[in-house]
Protein backbone atom coordinates (compact mmCIF):
# COMPACT_ATOMS: atom_id res chain seq x y z
CA UNK A 1 0.00 0.00 0.00
CA UNK A 2 1.55 3.01 -1.04
CA UNK A 3 1.39 6.71 1.22
CA UNK A 4 -0.53 8.35 -1.11
CA UNK A 5 -3.46 5.88 -0.80
CA UNK A 6 -3.79 5.78 2.48
CA UNK A 7 -3.55 9.41 2.21
CA UNK A 8 -6.49 9.68 0.32
CA UNK A 9 -8.62 7.85 2.01
CA UNK A 10 -8.02 9.44 4.93
CA UNK A 11 -8.29 12.60 3.57
CA UNK A 12 -11.83 11.29 2.32
CA UNK A 13 -12.40 10.15 5.84
CA UNK A 14 -12.07 13.45 7.13
CA UNK A 15 -13.89 15.52 4.98
CA UNK A 16 -16.63 13.61 5.31
CA UNK A 17 -16.86 13.27 9.00
CA UNK A 18 -14.61 15.08 10.47
CA UNK A 19 -12.64 11.90 11.67
CA UNK A 20 -8.53 11.60 11.75
CA UNK A 21 -7.51 8.11 11.28
CA UNK A 22 -5.50 7.92 14.23
CA UNK A 23 -1.76 6.62 13.97
CA UNK A 24 -2.69 3.07 15.26
CA UNK A 25 -5.60 2.90 13.20
CA UNK A 26 -3.78 3.54 9.81
CA UNK A 27 -2.35 0.02 10.25
CA UNK A 28 -5.39 -1.47 10.10
CA UNK A 29 -6.85 0.39 7.33
CA UNK A 30 -6.57 -2.30 4.86
CA UNK A 31 -7.81 -4.67 7.01
CA UNK A 32 -11.21 -2.84 7.30
CA UNK A 33 -11.49 -2.01 3.35
CA UNK A 34 -10.77 -5.61 2.15
CA UNK A 35 -14.35 -6.52 2.77
CA UNK A 36 -15.44 -3.69 0.53
CA UNK A 37 -12.60 -4.41 -1.68
CA UNK A 38 -13.72 -8.27 -1.95
CA UNK A 39 -17.13 -7.42 -2.90
CA UNK A 40 -15.83 -4.77 -5.52
CA UNK A 41 -13.41 -7.18 -6.60
CA UNK A 42 -10.60 -4.08 -6.23
CA UNK A 43 -7.13 -5.90 -6.16
CA UNK A 44 -5.76 -3.06 -3.85
CA UNK A 45 -5.92 0.18 -1.68
CA UNK A 46 -4.22 1.67 -4.47
CA UNK A 47 -6.31 0.87 -7.10
CA UNK A 48 -9.75 1.76 -4.42
CA UNK A 49 -7.86 5.20 -4.18
CA UNK A 50 -7.77 5.75 -7.78
CA UNK A 51 -11.00 4.98 -8.35
CA UNK A 52 -12.66 7.25 -5.54
CA UNK A 53 -10.09 9.92 -6.12
CA UNK A 54 -12.14 11.30 -9.63
CA UNK A 55 -15.43 11.78 -7.18
CA UNK A 56 -17.09 9.23 -9.94
CA UNK A 57 -18.18 6.55 -7.65
CA UNK A 58 -20.34 8.03 -4.37
CA UNK A 59 -21.85 4.67 -3.68
CA UNK A 60 -17.99 3.38 -3.44
CA UNK A 61 -16.88 6.55 -1.83
CA UNK A 62 -19.60 6.20 1.41
CA UNK A 63 -19.12 2.55 1.51
CA UNK A 64 -15.49 3.37 1.97
CA UNK A 65 -16.02 6.08 4.86
CA UNK A 66 -18.34 3.78 6.29
CA UNK A 67 -15.80 0.85 6.62
CA UNK A 68 -13.43 3.18 8.11
CA UNK A 69 -15.65 4.19 11.16
CA UNK A 70 -15.05 2.86 14.63
CA UNK A 71 -18.52 1.88 15.53
CA UNK A 72 -17.48 0.28 18.31
CA UNK A 73 -20.62 0.43 21.27
CA UNK A 74 -22.89 -1.84 23.42
CA UNK A 75 -25.70 -1.49 25.80
CA UNK A 76 -25.15 1.21 28.62
CA UNK A 77 -21.96 1.08 27.85
CA UNK A 78 -19.94 2.61 30.89
CA UNK A 79 -22.62 1.56 33.64
CA UNK A 80 -22.18 4.07 36.43
CA UNK A 81 -22.52 7.51 34.19
CA UNK A 82 -25.82 5.63 33.01
CA UNK A 83 -26.66 4.68 36.32
CA UNK A 84 -26.09 8.16 37.04
CA UNK A 85 -28.00 10.09 34.04
CA UNK A 86 -31.07 7.98 34.03
CA UNK A 87 -31.28 8.08 37.57
CA UNK A 88 -30.59 11.90 39.39
CA UNK A 89 -30.12 13.37 36.63
CA UNK A 90 -33.15 12.18 34.39
CA UNK A 91 -35.60 12.81 38.21
CA UNK A 92 -33.92 16.65 37.60
CA UNK A 93 -34.96 16.89 34.94
CA UNK A 94 -38.38 15.27 35.23
CA UNK A 95 -39.19 18.03 38.21
CA UNK A 96 -38.20 20.75 35.58
CA UNK A 97 -40.15 19.36 33.16
CA UNK A 98 -43.11 18.68 34.92
CA UNK A 99 -45.36 21.30 33.51
CA UNK A 100 -44.84 20.69 29.61
CA UNK A 101 -44.43 16.79 30.51
CA UNK A 102 -41.69 16.78 27.02
CA UNK A 103 -37.96 15.81 26.94
CA UNK A 104 -36.15 15.37 23.74
CA UNK A 105 -33.30 12.93 23.95
CA UNK A 106 -30.42 13.16 21.32
CA UNK A 107 -27.91 10.53 21.17
CA UNK A 108 -25.34 11.87 18.25
CA UNK A 109 -23.44 8.93 16.84
CA UNK A 110 -25.55 6.18 18.25
CA UNK A 111 -23.53 3.68 15.82
CA UNK A 112 -25.89 0.49 15.67
CA UNK A 113 -28.52 1.91 18.40
CA UNK A 114 -27.69 0.25 21.40
CA UNK A 115 -27.24 3.57 23.24
CA UNK A 116 -30.67 5.34 22.31
CA UNK A 117 -32.11 2.04 22.80
CA UNK A 118 -30.65 1.65 26.61
CA UNK A 119 -32.36 4.67 27.34
CA UNK A 120 -35.79 3.61 25.69
CA UNK A 121 -36.10 0.71 27.62
CA UNK A 122 -35.60 2.16 30.89
CA UNK A 123 -38.26 4.89 29.93
CA UNK A 124 -40.14 1.63 29.47
CA UNK A 125 -39.75 0.18 32.44
CA UNK A 126 -41.12 2.91 34.23
CA UNK A 127 -44.87 3.19 32.12
CA UNK A 128 -46.48 4.60 35.33
CA UNK A 129 -43.99 7.25 35.55
CA UNK A 130 -44.18 8.49 32.22
CA UNK A 131 -47.43 8.38 31.63
CA UNK A 132 -48.74 11.35 29.96
CA UNK A 133 -45.11 12.46 29.11
CA UNK A 134 -43.96 12.97 25.28
CA UNK A 135 -40.24 11.95 25.31
CA UNK A 136 -38.85 12.03 22.40
CA UNK A 137 -35.33 10.06 21.66
CA UNK A 138 -33.27 10.65 18.52
CA UNK A 139 -30.45 8.75 17.68
CA UNK A 140 -28.34 10.09 14.63
CA UNK A 141 -25.19 8.83 13.28
CA UNK A 142 -23.17 10.07 10.02
CA UNK A 143 -22.80 6.14 8.64
CA UNK A 144 -26.00 4.83 6.85
CA UNK A 145 -24.95 1.15 7.21
CA UNK A 146 -25.51 2.01 10.91
CA UNK A 147 -28.57 3.62 10.98
CA UNK A 148 -29.55 0.94 8.75
CA UNK A 149 -28.71 -1.51 11.46
CA UNK A 150 -30.11 0.87 14.74
CA UNK A 151 -33.45 0.67 12.95
CA UNK A 152 -34.09 -2.53 11.86
CA UNK A 153 -33.39 -3.96 15.72
CA UNK A 154 -31.91 -6.99 15.24
CA UNK A 155 -28.96 -8.09 16.79
CA UNK A 156 -26.49 -10.84 17.07
CA UNK A 157 -26.05 -13.03 19.98
CA UNK A 158 -22.88 -10.98 21.02
CA UNK A 159 -24.32 -8.10 20.78
CA UNK A 160 -27.28 -8.49 22.89
CA UNK A 161 -25.39 -9.38 25.69
CA UNK A 162 -23.06 -7.36 25.88
CA UNK A 163 -23.66 -4.38 28.65
CA UNK A 164 -27.66 -5.83 28.97
CA UNK A 165 -29.08 -7.42 32.25
CA UNK A 166 -30.73 -10.86 31.37
CA UNK A 167 -34.19 -10.13 32.56
CA UNK A 168 -33.90 -7.14 29.99
CA UNK A 169 -33.05 -9.56 27.43
CA UNK A 170 -35.72 -11.61 27.75
CA UNK A 171 -38.56 -8.77 28.35
CA UNK A 172 -37.34 -6.81 25.19
CA UNK A 173 -35.58 -9.11 22.66
CA UNK A 174 -37.22 -12.07 20.79
CA UNK A 175 -34.51 -14.92 19.78
CA UNK A 176 -35.06 -15.70 16.09
CA UNK A 177 -32.80 -17.78 13.80
CA UNK A 178 -29.46 -16.39 14.16
CA UNK A 179 -30.63 -12.96 15.46
CA UNK A 180 -32.41 -11.25 18.47
CA UNK A 181 -34.97 -8.43 17.59
CA UNK A 182 -36.35 -5.81 19.59
CA UNK A 183 -39.78 -5.43 20.73
CA UNK A 184 -41.82 -2.98 18.54
CA UNK A 185 -42.81 -0.83 22.06
CA UNK A 186 -38.98 -0.19 22.76
CA UNK A 187 -38.36 0.58 18.35
CA UNK A 188 -41.42 2.84 18.38
CA UNK A 189 -39.80 5.26 21.22
CA UNK A 190 -36.78 5.70 19.25
CA UNK A 191 -36.35 7.38 16.08
CA UNK A 192 -33.49 7.37 13.86
CA UNK A 193 -31.49 8.92 11.18
CA UNK A 194 -28.55 9.85 8.99
CA UNK A 195 -26.53 12.70 10.59
CA UNK A 196 -23.18 14.40 10.48
CA UNK A 197 -22.50 16.68 13.68
CA UNK A 198 -20.75 18.70 11.19
CA UNK A 199 -24.28 19.89 10.15
CA UNK A 200 -26.77 21.80 12.02
CA UNK A 201 -28.36 20.10 14.75
CA UNK A 202 -31.86 18.02 13.69
CA UNK A 203 -35.28 18.19 14.36
CA UNK A 204 -36.67 19.33 17.24
CA UNK A 205 -33.43 21.29 17.53
CA UNK A 206 -33.72 21.72 21.39
CA UNK A 207 -32.88 18.60 23.65
CA UNK A 208 -32.90 18.07 27.04
CA UNK A 209 -30.34 15.55 26.81
CA UNK A 210 -27.73 15.10 24.33
CA UNK A 211 -25.42 11.79 24.38
CA UNK A 212 -22.46 12.30 22.28
CA UNK A 213 -20.05 9.82 23.50
CA UNK A 214 -16.91 8.18 21.77
CA UNK A 215 -17.28 10.24 18.48
CA UNK A 216 -15.24 13.71 18.90
CA UNK A 217 -11.99 11.31 20.37
CA UNK A 218 -10.87 11.63 16.57
CA UNK A 219 -12.13 15.25 15.82
CA UNK A 220 -9.07 17.56 15.14
CA UNK A 221 -9.63 20.60 17.52
CA UNK A 222 -11.05 22.80 15.12
CA UNK A 223 -13.66 20.27 14.75
CA UNK A 224 -14.16 19.15 18.08
CA UNK A 225 -14.92 23.45 18.76
CA UNK A 226 -17.80 23.60 15.90
CA UNK A 227 -19.21 20.14 17.06
CA UNK A 228 -19.72 21.31 20.90
CA UNK A 229 -20.95 24.69 19.36
CA UNK A 230 -23.73 22.74 17.11
CA UNK A 231 -24.09 20.83 20.40
CA UNK A 232 -24.68 23.90 22.68
CA UNK A 233 -26.77 25.42 19.98
CA UNK A 234 -29.33 22.04 20.13
CA UNK A 235 -29.31 22.23 23.78
CA UNK A 236 -31.82 23.79 26.03
CA UNK A 237 -31.16 26.35 28.78
CA UNK A 238 -30.81 23.43 31.45
CA UNK A 239 -29.52 20.49 29.33
CA UNK A 240 -27.21 18.02 30.34
CA UNK A 241 -24.41 16.69 28.09
CA UNK A 242 -23.10 13.07 28.34
CA UNK A 243 -19.64 12.43 26.70
CA UNK A 244 -17.20 9.03 26.92
CA UNK A 245 -15.94 7.84 29.77
CA UNK A 246 -12.55 9.38 28.77
CA UNK A 247 -13.78 12.55 27.02
CA UNK A 248 -14.39 16.16 28.41
CA UNK A 249 -15.12 19.88 27.68
CA UNK A 250 -12.37 21.31 29.77
CA UNK A 251 -10.19 23.17 27.64
CA UNK A 252 -12.74 22.28 25.03
CA UNK A 253 -15.82 24.49 24.79
CA UNK A 254 -16.70 27.41 26.96
CA UNK A 255 -20.65 26.65 26.58
CA UNK A 256 -20.52 23.14 28.66
CA UNK A 257 -18.90 22.91 32.17
CA UNK A 258 -19.05 20.47 34.96
CA UNK A 259 -22.06 19.30 36.52
CA UNK A 260 -22.15 20.00 39.92
CA UNK A 261 -24.48 17.54 40.61
CA UNK A 262 -23.60 14.71 38.27
CA UNK A 263 -19.79 13.68 38.54
CA UNK A 264 -18.98 13.23 34.43
CA UNK A 265 -21.70 14.96 33.45
CA UNK A 266 -21.85 18.54 32.18
CA UNK A 267 -24.30 21.30 31.74
CA UNK A 268 -25.03 23.97 29.70
CA UNK A 269 -23.49 27.23 30.43
CA UNK A 270 -25.14 29.83 28.72
CA UNK A 271 -21.65 30.93 27.20
CA UNK A 272 -21.55 31.13 23.79
CA UNK A 273 -19.27 28.48 22.21
CA UNK A 274 -19.04 30.57 18.89
CA UNK A 275 -17.57 33.44 20.64
CA UNK A 276 -14.98 31.07 22.43
CA UNK A 277 -14.12 29.60 18.98
CA UNK A 278 -13.26 32.96 17.33
CA UNK A 279 -11.38 33.97 20.46
CA UNK A 280 -9.23 31.06 20.35
CA UNK B 1 -10.76 -7.47 46.20
CA UNK B 2 -14.15 -9.83 45.49
CA UNK B 3 -13.56 -12.91 44.82
CA UNK B 4 -14.64 -15.51 41.60
CA UNK B 5 -15.00 -19.37 41.33
CA UNK B 6 -14.29 -20.08 37.98
CA UNK B 7 -16.24 -23.65 36.82
CA UNK B 8 -15.76 -25.15 33.95
CA UNK B 9 -14.55 -28.18 32.45
CA UNK B 10 -12.50 -26.68 29.43
CA UNK B 11 -9.21 -25.46 30.67
CA UNK B 12 -8.84 -23.02 28.21
CA UNK B 13 -11.95 -21.24 29.44
CA UNK B 14 -10.98 -21.28 32.60
CA UNK B 15 -7.66 -19.25 31.59
CA UNK B 16 -9.62 -17.07 29.77
CA UNK B 17 -12.04 -16.12 32.03
CA UNK B 18 -9.65 -15.63 34.81
CA UNK B 19 -7.52 -13.20 32.60
CA UNK B 20 -9.96 -11.05 32.36
CA UNK B 21 -11.42 -11.18 36.02
CA UNK B 22 -7.73 -10.63 37.46
CA UNK B 23 -7.88 -7.47 35.14
CA UNK B 24 -11.16 -6.37 36.78
CA UNK B 25 -9.22 -7.20 40.27
CA UNK B 26 -11.08 -10.11 41.27
CA UNK B 27 -8.93 -13.18 42.81
CA UNK B 28 -9.96 -15.90 41.69
CA UNK B 29 -10.26 -19.56 42.18
CA UNK B 30 -11.63 -22.11 39.53
CA UNK B 31 -12.86 -25.84 39.55
CA UNK B 32 -13.44 -28.11 37.39
CA UNK B 33 -17.06 -29.45 37.76
CA UNK B 34 -19.52 -29.00 40.05
CA UNK B 35 -18.85 -31.40 42.60
CA UNK B 36 -15.18 -29.60 43.23
CA UNK B 37 -17.17 -26.24 42.94
CA UNK B 38 -19.52 -27.21 45.95
CA UNK B 39 -16.23 -28.51 48.17
CA UNK B 40 -14.20 -24.90 46.84
CA UNK B 41 -17.70 -23.07 48.46
CA UNK B 42 -17.72 -24.76 51.15
CA UNK B 43 -14.15 -24.16 52.50
CA UNK B 44 -14.19 -20.38 50.72
CA UNK B 45 -17.45 -19.18 49.78
CA UNK B 46 -17.03 -16.88 46.70
CA UNK B 47 -18.43 -13.45 46.04
CA UNK B 48 -19.50 -14.84 42.44
CA UNK B 49 -19.32 -18.08 41.04
CA UNK B 50 -18.73 -17.96 36.88
CA UNK B 51 -20.60 -21.40 35.95
CA UNK B 52 -20.67 -23.71 33.04
CA UNK B 53 -24.11 -25.46 32.32
CA UNK B 54 -22.64 -29.48 30.65
CA UNK B 55 -19.50 -30.60 32.76
CA UNK B 56 -18.90 -34.43 33.52
CA UNK B 57 -19.63 -35.44 37.52
CA UNK B 58 -22.17 -33.01 38.08
CA UNK B 59 -23.62 -29.82 35.71
CA UNK B 60 -24.07 -26.50 36.26
CA UNK B 61 -27.71 -26.55 37.10
CA UNK B 62 -27.22 -29.37 40.05
CA UNK B 63 -24.54 -27.47 41.46
CA UNK B 64 -26.86 -24.48 41.45
CA UNK B 65 -29.92 -26.00 42.81
CA UNK B 66 -27.46 -27.91 45.46
CA UNK B 67 -25.98 -24.96 46.27
CA UNK B 68 -29.56 -22.88 46.50
CA UNK B 69 -30.84 -25.31 48.61
CA UNK B 70 -28.24 -25.73 51.14
CA UNK B 71 -28.00 -22.70 54.36
CA UNK B 72 -24.87 -21.59 54.28
CA UNK B 73 -24.34 -17.80 56.19
CA UNK B 74 -23.95 -16.16 52.90
CA UNK B 75 -24.59 -17.30 49.13
CA UNK B 76 -22.58 -16.17 45.97
CA UNK B 77 -24.04 -14.42 42.99
CA UNK B 78 -24.50 -16.95 40.22
CA UNK B 79 -23.74 -16.07 36.89
CA UNK B 80 -24.05 -18.57 33.78
CA UNK B 81 -21.25 -19.11 31.44
CA UNK B 82 -22.53 -21.28 28.63
CA UNK B 83 -22.60 -21.69 24.77
CA UNK B 84 -26.05 -23.02 26.12
CA UNK B 85 -28.37 -20.16 24.09
CA UNK B 86 -31.82 -20.33 23.72
CA UNK B 87 -34.70 -18.82 26.00
CA UNK B 88 -35.54 -22.53 27.70
CA UNK B 89 -32.35 -22.35 28.91
CA UNK B 90 -31.92 -19.13 30.06
CA UNK B 91 -34.74 -19.37 31.93
CA UNK B 92 -34.49 -22.58 33.36
CA UNK B 93 -31.43 -21.49 34.78
CA UNK B 94 -32.46 -18.21 36.13
CA UNK B 95 -35.70 -20.17 38.04
CA UNK B 96 -33.14 -22.16 39.21
CA UNK B 97 -31.45 -19.19 41.22
CA UNK B 98 -28.50 -17.96 38.38
CA UNK B 99 -28.34 -13.98 38.87
CA UNK B 100 -27.25 -13.38 35.30
CA UNK B 101 -26.14 -15.45 32.16
CA UNK B 102 -23.47 -14.85 29.86
CA UNK B 103 -23.51 -17.12 26.21
CA UNK B 104 -19.96 -18.00 24.92
CA UNK B 105 -18.07 -16.46 22.80
CA UNK B 106 -18.37 -13.38 25.06
CA UNK B 107 -15.59 -10.44 25.83
CA UNK B 108 -14.40 -8.50 28.59
CA UNK B 109 -16.97 -5.44 28.37
CA UNK B 110 -19.69 -8.50 28.69
CA UNK B 111 -18.33 -9.89 31.54
CA UNK B 112 -17.92 -6.58 33.68
CA UNK B 113 -21.10 -5.65 32.45
CA UNK B 114 -23.00 -8.17 33.82
CA UNK B 115 -20.66 -8.23 37.33
CA UNK B 116 -21.95 -4.85 37.74
CA UNK B 117 -25.30 -5.83 37.07
CA UNK B 118 -25.16 -8.80 40.24
CA UNK B 119 -23.23 -6.01 42.15
CA UNK B 120 -19.74 -7.53 42.58
CA UNK B 121 -17.97 -5.12 40.23
C1 LIG C 1 -17.23 4.52 18.63
S1 LIG C 1 -18.86 4.82 18.09
C2 LIG C 1 -19.64 5.29 19.61
C3 LIG C 1 -21.10 4.88 19.67
C4 LIG C 1 -21.79 5.25 20.96
N1 LIG C 1 -21.99 6.69 21.06
C5 LIG C 1 -21.04 4.74 22.16
O1 LIG C 1 -20.37 5.51 22.83
O2 LIG C 1 -21.12 3.55 22.44
C6 LIG C 1 -18.66 6.37 17.22
C7 LIG C 1 -19.77 6.66 16.20
O3 LIG C 1 -19.67 8.01 15.78
C8 LIG C 1 -20.04 8.08 14.41
N2 LIG C 1 -19.52 9.32 13.83
C9 LIG C 1 -18.26 9.61 13.46
N3 LIG C 1 -18.18 10.85 12.96
C10 LIG C 1 -19.43 11.37 13.01
C11 LIG C 1 -20.00 12.61 12.61
N4 LIG C 1 -19.28 13.57 12.05
N5 LIG C 1 -21.34 12.78 12.81
C12 LIG C 1 -22.10 11.82 13.36
N6 LIG C 1 -21.60 10.63 13.75
C13 LIG C 1 -20.29 10.39 13.57
C14 LIG C 1 -19.44 6.81 13.85
O4 LIG C 1 -20.08 6.44 12.64
C15 LIG C 1 -19.68 5.80 14.97
O5 LIG C 1 -20.87 5.09 14.79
Amino acid sequence: MSDSATRILAGLLEARTGQQLGLSRRWRIETALQPLMRERSIASLDQLAGSLVGGREPALAEKAVEALLNNETFFYRDRPAFDLLLGPVLSRLERARAGEKRIAIWCAGCSTGQEAYSIAMRIAEQKARWAGWTIDILGSDVSRAAIERASSGHYSQFEVQRGLSVLQMMRWFAQQPGTWRISSEIQRLVRFRVHSLIEPPPEPGRFDLILCRNVMLYFAEPTRRLVFSRLAEAAAEDAVLMLGAGETVIGQTEAFAPDPEARGLYVRTGKSAARFAAAS
Amino acid sequence: MKSCLVVDDSKVIRKVARHILETLHFVVDEAEDGREALSRCEANMPDVVLLDWNMPVMGGMEFLRTLRRADYETQPKVVFCTTENDAAHIRAAIDAGADEYVMKPFDRDTLESKLQIVGVA
